[in-house]
């Protein structure tokens, strides 16, 4: 019965795995988000999400490693990252469709890889869930929020750091300049190469973190298109956020507290068609994209790029 | 640094020569992707000689290998055809495969609301529904853009999900196929009337959707290039401020570009079903029924330069390409995937490459204003 949801238990249940859920978002997005604030849409998210998936699966799957496998899913994401930030800060390639072919590599590179050295899924026991002191002996609160693993505290934590590297320091500033006007900022000496280098690569590095996220600390286990499209939504939801990291924050929460009602919908067996109950978050991102556009102006010089004297 | 040549006559000649490798860029882009392919091959232990014979073998190596190369290239060719329409109309249409899937659910209702009709009339209706509902399934995310200033890459990105959805919710509902007994009912309609299969060309599985597709993609050019709208459509593409001044509604004919573009996608959903698998069914995912040509149309039409008749050949290629994968797989034991990973690198490299086209570009206009200004004797401006 749909009352059935307004339960204390359930509705407990739905903010638990909400919270866990809005994680991979949270590292991929924040990732974009220093990306296309310096003037570079990386539509290769996905992709690069899918290899450090496979990468963290693979490694702690042959060493038993957790903090290794982690180790080399950033650093495969920020590879990643570093070959996205050179086909579209050097070679000047367009983003968008560049984007979507990073994204096919790496959709069609992690399955032959897995095919190739693995074969059949095999579970894992991932980064065990982590009860901060104190803290998770709050009644319904601690349950919710401090009875997680570590990489969802870290997922949290990365919020308020991109807001104040974005925001306070002399590198943010850096960032907002080229991102808005890069032939001012480059006439004030910043490198904006340099600068878009920088946050490209810490995107992808992010998004590998945040496939790792998946594969080794929230479902344990790999196979063909893990993500499912997960590093797409991540991209909405940089501008469903209005490139704020706070923003972003409020829409991955909500988006994944909509994805965790979804599961309890079809866990309780209310008459809802499993198949429309998935579609909501999705349906809901196209709202919120339409009712964000037009308040919120994305960086000037989002998708151009920059070449000294035009 | 801008070249300056002394000798008039030499611009001419080189430029014939820039043009030929402007043109064969994509090549060189696919053929760098296939080294690196190789040496993906030697790093899993195959021979990559013996992997590639085995993929043109599996592509070309018969009759009927040859017609599964066209089968697989019709749906890349219809999409593409799209794609050149809604880039050149500069707008960025990512949804081909939930444009496909709209298309082929929408004709597949046809041909089971009307099992009894004769195949003449079910056939063009069908193909018509299509083209409606892929045309909508577009036009969705170009109206939001036009209207409400949403960005089309993710808007069709959602529309992908919602329609992987709907198919599967469409499956196991409202269109299954209810004959099915036992406790597990495989998501699936009906097969569609035998009188409604498209026919085929010669004994083997091709079919009259690739024909179709080859027709259509000398209509995408035809009106792309030699009426008013394509006229404008393409204006739009290339300066929305310029055609805004000209009096061209830059906003109609964006969401139109997008419309048509998804009207190709969704006429390559039906040609699939009428053509190929003559009943829907859903393993669940997109690719399970697209086999993502949505996004292969993609490569291919980028690899055509966004020219429908070059997307002809391209797609070729690709269907060659895909399934020339599954003869390497069963050759080397190297998976199928390695083709996905490769078309992957062609677009990144197609789409880097532009920068040398750019460069040369940039360089041929500096010398020639160089050379303006060496041979006309310097007036004084005032």
């Amino acid at each position: 019965m749909i009352t059935d949801l307004f339960t204390a238990q359930v509705l407990i249940g739905v903010l638990t795995s909400g919270i866990r859920l809005a994680t991979p978002y949270l590292y991929a997005a924040i990732g974009e988000t220093f990306g296309q604030r310096s003037g570079v849409l990386n539509l290769g998210v996905d992709g690069m999400m899918l290899m450090g998936a496979f990468s963290a699966y693979y490694v702690v799957l042959r060493s038993g490693n957790l903090a290794l496998g982690l180790l080399i899913a950033c650093l495969v994401g920020a590879l990643m990252g570093l070959a996205m930030a050179f086909i579209s800060v050097t070679l000047h390639a367009q983003q968008g469709i560049s984007g979507i072919g990073v994204y096919l590599f790496g959709l069609g590179m992690s399955d032959l890889l897995f095919q190739a050295f693995i074969g059949t899924p095999i579970p894992i026991s991932g980064f065990p869930i982590f009860p901060i002191p104190l803290l998770s002996q709050i009644p319904i609160i601690g349950g919710i929020f401090f009875q997680q693993n570590i990489l969802v505290y870290g997922a949290y934590l990365l919020v308020p750091i991109a807001w104040f590297v974005l925001n306070k320091t002399t590198f943010g500033l850096q960032i907002r300049a080229v991102g808005e006007n890069p032939e001012s900022a480059d006439s004030l000496g910043v490198n904006v190469a340099r600068v878009r280098y920088i946050t490209v690569t810490v995107g992808g590095l992010l998004a590998g973190l945040a496939g790792a996220s998946l594969s080794i600390a929230m479902v344990n286990i790999f196979q063909q298109n893990l993500t499912n499209g997960l590093g797409f939504i991540a991209v909405a939801l940089v501008y469903f956020g209005g490139w704020r990291p706070t923003y972003v924050l409020a829409g991955s929460l909500i988006f994944s507290l909509v994805s965790a009602l979804q599961l309890w919908v079809q866990v309780l067996r209310i008459p809802i068609p499993s198949d429309i109950a998935v579609m909501m978050p999705y349906i809901l991102t196209i709202v919120v994209l339409v009712l964000t556009a037009q308040r919120v102006r994305p960086p000037a010089a989002l998708t151009k790029p920059y070449s000294r004297g035009g | 640094m801008p070249v300056v040549r002394p000798n008039p006559e030499m611009p001419v000649k080189r430029l014939k020569f820039e043009q030929l490798f402007d043109a064969l860029l994509p090549l060189f882009a696919t053929l760098a992707a296939l080294a690196i392919g190789a040496v993906m091959l030697v790093m899993m232990g195959a021979n990559p000689l013996e992997g590639y014979a085995a993929l043109l073998d599996g592509a070309f190596g018969s009759t009927n290998a040859l017609a599964d190369t066209l089968v697989k290239a019709t749906p890349l060719l219809l999409v593409g055809l799209g794609i050149c329409i809604a880039f050149r109309g500069g707008v960025i249409n990512i949804g081909g495969e939930g444009q496909m899937i709209l298309g082929a659910l929408a004709g597949t209702v046809v041909g089971l609301t009307l099992p009894n009709a004769p195949g003449l009339l079910v056939v063009p209706l069908a193909l018509l529904a299509g083209l409606a509902a892929g045309g909508v399934w577009g036009g969705i995310p170009g109206y939001l853009k036009a209207r409400f200033n949403v960005n089309e890459i993710l808007s069709t990105i959602m529309m992908n999900v919602i329609a992987v959805q709907l198919m599967n919710f469409l499956l196991r509902e409202t269109l299954i196929d209810t004959a099915q007994t036992g406790a597990a009912r495989i998501p699936q309609t009906v097969r569609l009337a035998a009188a409604f299969d498209l026919p085929r060309l010669v004994p083997t599985r091709l079919h009259l959707g690739t024909l179709i597709a080859v027709l259509l993609a000398f209509v995408v050019y035809f009106l792309l290039w030699r009426t008013t709208l394509g006229y404008r459509i393409r204006a739009v593409g290339l300066n929305q401020h310029a055609s805004r001044y000209a009096g061209i509604q830059v906003d109609r004919y964006m969401v139109l570009a997008l419309l048509l573009s998804g009207g190709m996608a969704g006429l390559a959903g039906v040609i699939q079903v009428y053509g190929v698998s003559h009943r829907m069914v859903t393993d669940g995912t997109a690719a399970g029924f697209t086999g993502s040509a949505g996004f292969n149309g993609i490569v291919a039409a980028l690899f055509g330069q966004l020219h429908p008749i070059g997307t002809i050949p391209a797609s070729f290629l690709f269907g060659a390409l895909l399934v020339g994968a599954n003869k390497l797989q069963r050759v080397t034991q190297v998976p199928a995937a390695l083709i996905t990973a490769l078309n992957g690198l062609v677009v990144v490299f197609v789409v880097s490459s532009e920068f040398w086209r750019r460069r040369r570009a940039h360089n041929r206009a500096l010398a020639e204003v160089a050379a303006a200004q060496k041979t006309e004797p310097a007036t004084p401006v005032s």
